[in-house]
């Protein structure tokens, strides 16, 4: 019976995320073909974007980078059983603190500045989401709704430091921090365009996994995610299980955000804020909240962003319409879980093909 | 000079009321919205996608006929639309209603950006305004009492909602439902119905509010021209204590306080400007916290949203 279960949410596990994929890649080729651009056309240009060459896949990696760390950011509390979306403030604060520390140490060695950076972008980060998930924990206030509204609260901060106390005069069209000099910033993998951002994701989301699946306390994270009343009666301290997931989750949002400054733009401004959180509630949900499955999404949606400027150029369809298959995917994905537990028919049916397969060799 | 001084105060109270009640129509239309939808039993947190997704039909349909009416009536049946997609979408066993509201935010701004793209310039025909204030001589306050119709509007609904809520069948089941689903399906009302239905509403509700962003001065369209506010009106639902006519009261505050940093910035105060414009983002979050509590149900809240826990 137990055997039959498992079979059968393995089953699951396949045919749900791929239904709603083919739901998704369908539903989107009518709307392009609705609006009078070819289905074939556009996927065709969003492969080639994303996997087309070496060139095209780094492109896409250097994307995934940040999905891969923001997604965590929704996953992790998640599986506590808090659903949080203010990934896009956690990356932001996260930045603008990481810019702080780093020009704090910017006279240092460069592991030590580095090194504060990150410590920095991730404390804030991490402080920025364990708050909404606080709230909710203990007041009882919506996380989806506080956390979203810290993302506009995030936004203003930024806005207000880079234009304020830390304005560098020298940024005069677009206000920006003080740059951090160049021999501190965070350098690329050897060989490639690629930041050491995308080593930073790839081992928060394997560590994760690990911490989840392989550890007492990711026991205890999925126990309280599971049944919060159970897991209460067993004595668990749900606050500081909810705390820790959170603030472990938010952190590596900062840490993304920290990586935008410290790799890419050198310095906070208004344009670390690129929409990379928001894209990475996307890829946590499409993941359905599991660790190693955000290494694979935020690659493909990775590919995705990075078809933006193509699909303009070619097809001349403007940038939301990567939003709106972000939408489309979303629905989809939700929808599917209706199918739960519904696809025991495919299962009976595979019983008999292989039946008559054993059949027909005997 | 104190004459002068006083008129300079007067002047920044009534911009402040002036903006309070132009600021307050898309936040009084999608509260409403979101309350008859909550009064089911069912929160849609995607009301920010289909605020800006009537915002922009609103001024699209008006930009191309002409009937900035016309244009109002098309945000509704569109976030309508949007609405029922939300609603039917929860009907399906397994799926959870605020995932669902996160989605509804990325597609509902994603249809309006893509769509939008081709009218950012110019200005649409814009919805006629009551001048209620013609014989005044005072400019200041000639300007606060140009008042939108939909502001009226708005409050007729918000009593035609409390009247159905209170004394019409339709009402009583609607607040069954939301109150009690296995009581009201165990006496025959078809609780999935009344959900879809109210659900589609608020959405056409919404979308009206939509209609005022972009069909009043200075009537243009803009990917940011929302901020937020789909998103506060959830929240101030909760602040309401899901009563229509308190949604009123509230609206009115949330505009009042979406006018302080414009307000201040005209006078001259400019040193926190971001911190200022975020004060409506604070101010929903000092009030959902003061507002909710973990240990007591909410005064007002319907039944099925409080057993979720």
């Amino acid at each position: 019976m137990t055997g039959q279960t498992s079979s059968d949410s393995r089953l699951e596990a396949v045919a749900m995320p791929l239904t709603a994929v083919i739901a998704a890649v369908t539903l989107f080729g009518l709307f392009c073909a609705w609006v009078g651009a070819s289905p074939l056309g556009v996927f065709a240009s969003i492969y080639k974007a994303g996997f087309g060459s070496w060139y095209s896949w780094q492109n896409s990696l250097l994307r995934a980078a940040p999905l891969m760390l923001c997604a965590l950011a929704t996953a992790l509390p998640a599986r506590a059983g808090i659903i949080t979306v203010g990934n896009e403030g956690a990356f932001v604060v996260g930045g603008l603190a990481a810019a702080a520390a780093g020009l704090a140490t910017a006279s240092g060695p460069v592991w030590l500045c580095l090194l504060t950076m990150m410590l920095a972008g991730g404390i804030a980060g991490g402080a920025w989401i364990a708050f909404a998930a606080g709230l909710q924990q203990y007041r009882g206030v919506n996380a989806v709704i506080s956390s979203l509204l810290l993302n506009y609260i995030g936004i203003a901060l930024l806005l207000q430091f880079v234009e304020g106390p830390m304005h560098d005069p020298g940024s005069l069209n677009f206000p920006a921090t003080y740059p951090i000099p160049e021999t501190h910033q965070l350098g690329r993998i050897p060989g490639s365009r690629i930041h050491y951002g995308l080593v930073f994701g790839v081992i928060a989301c394997l560590l994760t996994w690990f911490l989840l699946e392989r550890t007492v306390w990711g026991m205890k994270v999925k126990t309280v995610g599971g049944n919060a009343r159970a897991a209460k009666l067993v004595g668990l301290p749900l606050g500081q299980i909810v705390l820790t997931a959170s603030f472990l989750g938010g952190a590596c949002a900062g840490l993304a955000g920290m990586v935008e400054v410290a790799a890419i733009h050198g310095r906070a401004s208004q344009a670390i804020s690129a929409g990379y959180g928001y894209v990475g509630i996307l890829v946590a949900f499409l993941a359905r909240q599991s660790p190693l499955r955000i290494l694979v999404v935020s690659v493909i949606l990775g590919a995705v962003l990075a078809s933006g400027g193509i699909l303009q150029r070619d097809h001349e369809l403007p940038d939301a319409t990567i939003t709106v298959f972000e939408g489309i995917a979303f629905l989809a994905i939700l929808a599917s879980e209706a199918l739960a537990g519904r696809f025991s028919f495919l299962r009976v049916r595979l019983r008999a093909a292989e039946r008559e397969v054993a059949n027909a060799e005997r | 000079m104190q004459s002068a001084d006083s008129l300079g105060l007067f002047g920044v109270v009534t911009a402040l009321a002036g903006g309070a009640i132009r600021g307050s129509i898309p936040y009084m239309y999608v509260s409403l919205g979101e309350c008859l939808t909550e009064k089911s039993g069912r929160i849609n947190l995607g009301m920010e996608g289909i605020l800006l997704m009537g915002a922009m039909t609103a001024f699209a349909v008006s930009d191309r006929s002409g009937s900035p009416w016309l244009g109002m009536l098309a945000a509704a049946l569109v976030s309508g639309l949007l609405g029922l997609l939300h609603g039917g979408l929860t009907e399906l066993p397994g799926v959870n209603d605020i995932a669902a509201g996160i989605a509804m935010i990325i597609f509902g701004s994603g249809l309006a950006f893509f769509f939008g793209k081709q009218f950012v310039a110019p200005m649409a025909p814009q919805l006629p305004v009551l001048d209620l204030g013609g014989g005044i001589a005072n400019t200041a306050m000639h300007a606060a009492l140009r008042i939108s119709p939909l502001f009226f509007l708005g409050i007729a609904a918000a009593f035609l909602l409390h009247y159905a809520f209170e004394r019409t069948r339709w009402g009583l089941h609607l607040r069954a439902v939301g109150d009690a689903p296995e009581a009201a399906r165990s006496m025959g009302i078809p609780v999935g119905r009344h959900r879809v239905i109210a659900t589609t509403i608020g959405g056409a509700l919404a979308g009206i509010g939509g209609s005022h962003l972009t069909l009043y001065f200075p009537g243009i369209w803009s990917e940011g021209i929302s901020g937020g506010q789909g998103l506060m009106a959830v929240a101030l639902v909760i602040f309401a204590r899901w009563s229509p006519r308190r949604c009123l009261a509230a609206s009115l505050l949330f505009g009042g306080v979406q006018a302080l940093g414009p307000s201040l910035q005209s006078a001259g105060i400019t040193g926190f400007y971001h911190v200022f414009n975020a004060s409506p983002y604070l101010l929903t979050l000092v009030v959902m916290i003061l507002s909710c509590s973990r240990s007591r149900a909410l005064a007002g809240i319907p039944g099925a949203l409080a057993r979720r826990g």
